[in-house]
């Protein structure tokens, strides 16, 4: 079975990001950028796929700068067999992304895709729900567990009260919770392989897909600060600050 | 303009969250219709009614949506919502996993968990994990929004009085089915809607103890929420992590207790009224968006909290 994952660059989780002082977003100029951690997931789950002889290839996509090689090359040196770059400069929402992916899909013919369940740029939560609307397959979203029997997956999900298990169809689409699996480290020798791994460069013209969108950034703003806090030294005197002071007891 | 509101339910009882969501609507203006899709739901559909500034409740009846799969809901919602200036889900497990996917069936982008309305076309969302908050305008016929829940204060469930409609509409996709679930139990507050929330991290070390937070939680009326550290150290179940990508909360009173404060978990409950923190690390980033920081042992201060309360 093939199976397709889509990875972002995105900036590294550690770095807390910056306003632009002209409002028209956040400063990525010098900061470190690293694969989406929910996409480092699916890359492992897809991984662990092929180990179990599940999965017999896994190809990895990614849409965005040809910086984003890099992340390519990292998903490769953990055992992806080859690499699809979708090269576009600009910032693309969710549904162009979805859409160029669909256009990988048509191409690929993968029986399970799977994505990170939100970038933690961008925080929409979207592209996954949206590819699986525009194939037409099933979906598993926030999957905490996947298991392939035959031409099902069961998916159990994270959802607000607990956990639920849903079965689809294959070919399907899963999105990633944190807590499907912890991702591995690439080995040296791995990512020296990784280097001669194919990498194939598409653009969405040849695609064909327009990633023309319907939502516009007017601006970016810096969320309002906390005004200070103080130390209290004893809990009697928090007690004492949280009665009288800020009345929320 | 007449807006589409999803309501969140579980077969039997309207979720807060939907009166949030309402509360957007209205911000917006214009007519509100209220979507109730399910099995069995007549009683939700009832309650919807009597929600303040509804105008009428479209009900969808059928076994095919008892479990809300996306692949039979979100078509639905798209075959309705074609006639809709917008179309509003609470940003929640439910509205997450089926919004997009009917953004993409109306071939329109999405705005995701929006926190403040500027104008009929124009919201507020935050990105990077709440680090930055983007004004976004959208020019789709139809706007398919989330809303994030703790943006807007609810509107009254009492006082309305709105027609109640069935819809024949019927879509199984058959692409997927329910197996189960597993819902955690719990007697305290829903998490997302309590007024005091009392968290616990790394810092409490195991699960057993735990138990001294729900003490001081029951004596709040609190609900107890936990860090991702906490959660995936196994000492209490993931539906109780906030954070980026658990709960967003905004209580009155937020009690981060053995919390170190990473972006991640900040972007969860960061727009808290007062938030305290109580930790042994003083140069803890918690510190940093605390009201008021206690430097102790939690061990200590927590039952002697219990004790002054």
């Amino acid at each position: 079975m093939k199976v397709l994952v889509a990875i972002k660059r995105v900036v590294d989780y550690n770095v807390k990001v910056r306003v632009k002082a002209d409002n028209s977003g956040v400063d990525l100029a010098n900061v470190k950028m690293s694969m989406n951690p929910f996409c480092e997931i699916a890359v492992e789950e897809a991984v662990r796929l092929k180990e179990k002889g599940v999965a017999t290839e896994i190809v990895v996509v990614a849409i965005g700068p040809s910086t984003a090689q890099e992340q390519l090359r990292t998903a490769l040196a953990l055992g992806a067999d080859r690499a699809i770059l979708v090269e576009s400069a600009e910032d693309l929402t969710s549904l162009a992304v979805a859409k160029l992916l669909k256009a990988v899909v048509d191409k690929e013919q993968p029986q399970l895709v799977i994505l990170g369940k939100q970038a933690i740029d961008s925080d929409n939560n979207q592209t996954g729900q949206m590819l699986a609307a525009l194939s037409g397959y099933g979906q598993g979203t926030f999957a905490s567990k996947v298991e392939i029997s035959g031409d099902t997956v069961a998916v159990t999900r994270e959802v607000d009260g607990g956990a639920q298990t849903v079965s689809l169809k294959l070919p399907a689409i899963v999105t990633t919770d944190l807590r499907l699996n912890e991702p591995r480290y690439a080995s040296l020798p791995n990512i020296m392989k990784a280097k001669k791994k194919p990498l194939e460069v598409l653009t969405p013209e040849a695609l064909g897909v327009s990633t023309a969108s319907t939502n516009t950034t007017v601006k970016v703003e810096a969320p309002a600060a906390r005004s200070a806090g103080i130390k209290v030294k004893s809990v009697a005197e928090l007690v004492e600050k949280l009665k009288n002071e800020a009345k929320v007891l | 303009m007449t807006i589409l509101v999803i309501a969140e339910h579980d077969n039997k009882v309207v979720a807060p969250a939907t009166l949030n969501t309402v509360a957007a609507a209205a911000k917006i203006g214009g007519d509100i219709h209220v979507l109730v899709a399910g099995q069995n739901v007549d009683a939700v559909a009832e309650a919807a009614a009597k929600i303040a500034g509804v105008a009428k409740v479209r009900v969808a009846d059928n076994g095919a949506y008892a479990h809300q799969l996306p692949e039979n809901v979100a078509p639905l919602v798209a075959e309705l919502g074609a006639g809709y200036s917008h179309i509003l889900a609470a940003a929640t497990s439910n509205g997450k996993n089926i919004l997009p996917r009917v953004a993409a069936a109306l071939d329109v982008d999405q705005i995701s968990e929006i926190i403040s309305v500027e104008s009929a076309d124009t919201f507020k969302r935050p990105i990077y994990a709440g680090n930055a908050i983007a004004t976004v305008q959208s020019n789709a016929s139809v706007k398919v929004i989330t809303v994030r829940a703790t943006g807007f204060d609810p509107v009254a469930a009492e006082g309305g009085s709105a027609a109640v409609e069935a819809v024949a509409a019927a879509h199984d996709a058959g692409t997927s089915s329910f197996v189960g679930e597993e819902l955690a139990k719990s007697d305290r507050p829903e998490l997302t809607a309590a007024k005091i929330v009392v968290s616990g991290g790394r810092g409490m070390q195991n699960g057993d103890n735990f138990k001294h937070l729900y003490a001081l939680a029951d004596k709040l009326g609190a609900a107890v929420g936990a860090s991702r550290a906490a959660v995936d150290a196994g000492f209490v179940p993931n539906d109780m992590q906030v954070g980026q990508t658990g709960k967003i909360v905004a209580p009155q009173l937020y009690i981060a207790v053995g919390i170190s404060g990473a972006i991640q978990h900040l972007a969860g409950m960061k727009d808290s009224k007062v938030i305290v923190a109580i930790n042994k690390d003083e140069e803890a980033p918690i510190f940093q968006v605390a009201d008021y920081g206690l430097v102790a042992d939690l061990f200590e201060a927590v039952p002697a909290l219990q004790q002054a309360l």
